[in-house]
């Protein structure tokens, strides 16, 4: 079995780190009812006996003695790792994983990227390397940072870029949360549309989740919930937003937004962790759904959102959960990907679903969902035995959509507002190392971008006809 | 003379010992008999314990599938996978024929040949060698194509059958149709003879004629592993004098395979029923060979919804076309008849003047252009009148090759895999044209695109390198298409 390594960079990176490490223990605590260290748990986890000389690290088959989590932590202020490292996650991570400075990138991504990149260049990637020595057989590297801010959005950019230097042959998969419209960061767009050059050059895939998007499903959860209906009572650990049974006691904001991000992290490697009869293993995602290297940007829809207490799930649950995915509220960014033109989709299931049932849904809404000539069946499915915690089934979507540019226009719309006014341009290029040309290339790479998907999206509902075939002489 | 199995991937992981458990089944009932030897000296080694280890060498990229595979057959208590006739790695190929074929192939390529090697030198003689794998994901396709082009050069004058699972037309992988033109191209070079299920027609098989409601993978691979066995076991030709066939893949080759253009070969049994009704079955030589000449010819493969209308067209009408008025043409047939009675069907040119003995013929069976057939069974009189299945017909065939030569027949007394009277039909034809001429067609349009090139490219693949594998197909497809 492989393994992963998630590095987090930056207080929201970390944030939402801190929430994947707890669900994650959560979800294997409910399935691993031996206390054994199995393969499953070894993907994301070590297994280390502190009392043995030089690391201790155990294989798998045994008991669990202490588990380290597989992560390497980055910040440049220290609020937030401290708390986790005060808090009951504290064992998981030891000083060789962590990376901290005191005084934060000051929403600046020239600071986070340009400044700490240099400095602290050689102790990341010797962090990383140490992490990936402890690996068996590393697959990929999952990197979560939100692009508004200074570090995250700089800093993380940066750790990317040696990702694909020093490990150029394992899997990069990255989830970012992009601002919102009202975000209250002035430079954030300037900050998204810098990192979302570095995006398009390093990443593998990238998801892109919206704050707003995360935000309004908070807001359905937390209405359902509220109306005293006894047949709309949701089970308590089942809604994608809630940490019930994890080791935090107290929710925190934004821990129920941050949970649904790491639910999406939980369920895009369940089939590599556990059993299947149709695995879909993290290079296989890659494969299939970036048809060119540089349109991989991938919109992820979670359901279902929540179970309801009462148990009983008749087909017709199982046929909406498959309706769900496609719609406009479930996706993490708001885009309506109806709208959009379909390049690829992948479905991970997850729980009791039989091949059949799977088929007979892709059936069904295949006619709804426009797919772009040249690939009319393209769907890769993936089926996991396992169910997540407190639900029967679940399925993620993952979906190569071209209405993704319009979340990319409306970011690049902000920055030239900004732009054009040169509005805080010297904080920006007051940093050694930073031009302004850079800036030009950033919007000159992300308007390409845009260009690339609108041309495909163009030949949406156009009957394409099919490439003449060659022809043999007789 | 022994076959050796090498099984590539999850499918051929998953097959391979559906094979292997109908296989030793009929080993272990013809224990005393020199069917049951020929089984066992065909496809296992016996140890000094007498236990039946099978001769087949496991390969896959990630160990899951090995594992379960290894662990079932053990549990079977009947044969059981050798020690160590196994490789697997951690990471599979992601989809990526390249990976498979570039990468992980040459990559391990020392040690898939070590065990290969090791299981050919455990046969007194080796009859030849047999993959199973699918096209369409990564390591079947990819590193089986690699390890076939391994065997090709090291035993250059064995023979090497090709087991192929094409995959759901509606896609189960998005690049599958690059990965089949890849490896389809690859091995036409390389294999004797290409034998080839597709999941949508067994699928169907499971469906309607097994009933079985909630259709798995398991199921699937039953139905594939009955047929191909029903092909493998031993057989007696029309010339073997009572001596268990002995060289089975060189005479399936010799009597399929005879233009190196044409070497895409199809199966078709009859009868296939749920197990629950086999006991209130019976059938009779006559009708399953009649109802098999028709599937062969309206090219269906199953014994429902048999279109009769479809006949060959008359001599003068022989032009090639594309399955032109549905009827199929064969190059070659060869018809396996297993189980009772067997030595009592014939199956060679209509007689036509039985139509006209209403009294004395206790079973008729007469073939009408126009849709009329009637089958009168009375199964009282001991002696009845051998009826006819008309495959030697040169109505059937490519008129460049004689029917004698275009047809062969097996038969083994023995009955096969619990069916009284099994009869199976291995044909080189037209059969896999429409599929074939489908799976490039989408290929070809993703190709036009360009799409998901680059993650072939970055394994070593160019561009060039798909164009010569579409050459190649498009020359098959043509071929095919202009039989006549």
């Amino acid at each position: 079995m492989t393994q992963s390594i998630v590095v987090h960079v930056g207080q929201c990176g970390n944030q939402i780190g801190c929430r994947f490490w707890d669900l994650a223990l959560r979800e294997h605590a409910h399935v691993n009812k031996e206390g054994l260290y199995d393969e499953a748990l070894g993907s994301f986890f070590r297994n280390v006996d502190s009392r043995e000389i030089n690391g201790g690290a155990c294989a798998v088959g045994g008991r669990i003695q202490q588990l380290k989590a597989r992560a390497v932590l980055v910040d440049m202020e220290e609020g937030v790792v401290n708390k986790i490292l005060q808090g009951p996650l504290r064992e998981m991570f030891d000083s060789t994983q962590l990376l901290t400075d005191v005084s934060g990138s000051g929403n600046n991504w020239a600071v986070g990227h340009m400044t700490y990149g240099s400095v602290y260049r050689e102790q990341i990637v010797d962090k990383l390397r140490k992490a990936a020595e402890h690996c068996d057989c590393l697959q990929c590297f999952f990197l979560i940072h939100s692009m508004g801010g200074g570090t995250g959005s700089g800093l993380g950019t940066k750790v990317l870029s040696l990702l694909n230097e020093e490990f150029p042959d394992v899997c990069r998969i990255v989830s970012s949360i992009y601002p919102s419209a009202e975000d209250d960061v002035v430079t954030s767009p300037y900050n998204s549309v810098l990192a979302m050059m570095e995006l398009t050059e390093h990443a593998h895939c990238v998801m892109p989740v919206e704050n707003q998007s995360l935000v309004e499903i908070v807001n359905k959860i937390k209405q359902m919930s509220h109306t005293r209906r006894p047949e709309s009572v949701i089970r308590g650990d089942s809604a994608v937003i809630s940490g019930q049974g994890g080791l935090s006691g107290t929710e925190k904001p934004f821990d129920a937004m941050n949970n649904i991000v790491a639910n999406l992290l939980l369920n895009i490697t369940s089939s590599a962790r556990f059993d299947g009869s149709l695995n879909m293993d993290l290079n296989e995602i890659a494969m299939n759904l970036v048809p060119f290297p540089r349109l991989h940007y991938l919109l992820p829809s979670l359901t279902p959102l929540y179970t309801l207490a009462d148990v009983s799930v008749p087909t017709r649950r199982l046929d909406q959960m498959f309706s769900d995915a496609f719609s406009k509220d479930h996706q993490l960014i708001r885009a309506n990907p109806k709208r959009g033109l379909y390049l690829a989709c992948a479905l991970m299931v997850r729980g009791n679903v039989q091949m059949s049932d799977l088929r007979r849904n892709i059936e069904r809404l295949k006619p709804s969902l426009p797919f772009v000539s040249w690939n009319q069946e393209g769907w890769k499915t993936g089926l996991c035995s396992v169910p997540p915690v407190g639900h029967s089934h679940s399925l993620l979507a993952l979906a190569n959509n071209t209405c993704v540019m319009s979340t990319f226009m409306e970011l690049r719309e902000r920055f030239t507002k900004l732009y054009r006014k040169k509005a805080h341009l010297h904080h920006y290029l007051h940093v050694e190392g930073m031009e302004q040309s850079l800036f030009s290339e950033a919007v000159g790479s992300l308007s390409s971008l845009i260009e690339e998907y609108h041309l495909l999206d163009a030949t949406k509902g156009k009957l394409m006809p099919d490439a003449p075939r060659l022809c043999i002489a007789r | 003379m022994s076959i050796v199995t090498v099984q590539l991937g999850q499918c051929g992981n998953q097959v391979g010992p559906e094979l292997f458990d109908v296989i030793s089944r009929d080993a272990l009932q013809g224990e005393k008999n020199a069917f049951g030897a020929a089984v066992r000296e065909r496809f296992f080694h016996q140890t000094s314990r007498g236990e039946l280890v099978a001769r087949a060498v496991l390969v896959d990229m990630e160990p899951k599938v090995i594992n379960h595979s290894v662990s079932r057959a053990a549990k079977s208590g009947v044969w059981r996978y050798g020690d160590a006739s196994r490789f697997s790695e951690k990471q599979g190929s992601g989809n990526n024929w390249a990976n498979g074929y570039c990468v992980h192939g040459p990559r391990h390529r020392d040690v898939v040949e070590e065990l290969v090697r090791r299981e050919v030198e455990r046969c007194d003689r080796l009859a030849g060698l047999m993959a199973v794998m699918s096209v369409a994901g990564g390591t079947g396709s990819g590193v089986g194509t690699y390890v076939t082009q391994c065997l090709r050069d090291t035993y250059p004058r064995s023979f090497i059958l090709n087991h192929l699972t094409w995959p759901y037309g509606t896609g189960e992988v998005i690049v599958q149709n690059y990965n089949s033109v890849l490896t389809l191209a690859h091995l036409y070079q390389l294999s004797d003879a290409i034998l080839v299920h597709e999941n949508d027609t067994v699928h169907r098989i499971c469906s309607r004629l097994l009933n079985i409601q909630h259709i798995s993978f398991a199921d699937v691979n039953r139905v594939i592993a009955h047929q191909l066995a029903s092909v493998l076991q031993p057989a007696l030709a029309a010339d073997s004098r009572g001596v268990y066939g002995r060289n089975p893949l060189g005479e399936l080759a010799g009597a399929l395979s005879c233009h190196p253009e044409y070497k895409l070969l199809s199966v078709c049994t009859t009868p296939q029923v749920p197990s629950s009704s086999m006991a209130y079955s019976t059938f009779s030589w006559p009708s399953l060979l009649k109802h098999l000449r028709q599937m062969l010819i309206s090219n269906t493969k199953m014994e429902e919804g048999i279109d009769w209308q479809v006949r060959p067209p008359a001599g003068s009408e022989r032009t090639g076309s594309l399955l032109r008025s549905g009827f199929n043409r064969s190059l070659a047939n060869l018809l396996i008849l297993r189980g009772k009675d067997v030595y009592s069907a014939e199956t060679g040119l209509i007689d036509m003047h039985l139509l006209f003995y209403p009294m004395h013929i206790k079973e008729m069976v007469f073939f009408v252009g126009g849709g009329g057939s009637g089958a009168l069974h009375d199964t009282r009189d001991v002696t009845y009148v051998p009826s006819t299945g008309g495959f030697e017909e040169p109505a059937l065939y490519t008129s460049w090759l004689p029917s004698e030569e275009a047809f062969s027949s097996w038969k083994s007394p023995v009955p096969f895999n619990k069916y009284e009277k099994c009869a199976t039909l291995v044909s080189n034809s037209q059969a896999l044209l429409r599929p074939l001429d489908d799976m490039v067609g989408k290929a070809w349009n993703m190709f036009a695109s360009r799409a998901y090139l680059h993650q072939y490219m970055t394994f070593g693949i160019s561009e060039e390198d798909f164009l010569d594998s579409f050459t190649s197909i498009e020359q098959v497809i043509s071929s095919y298409s202009q039989l006549h």
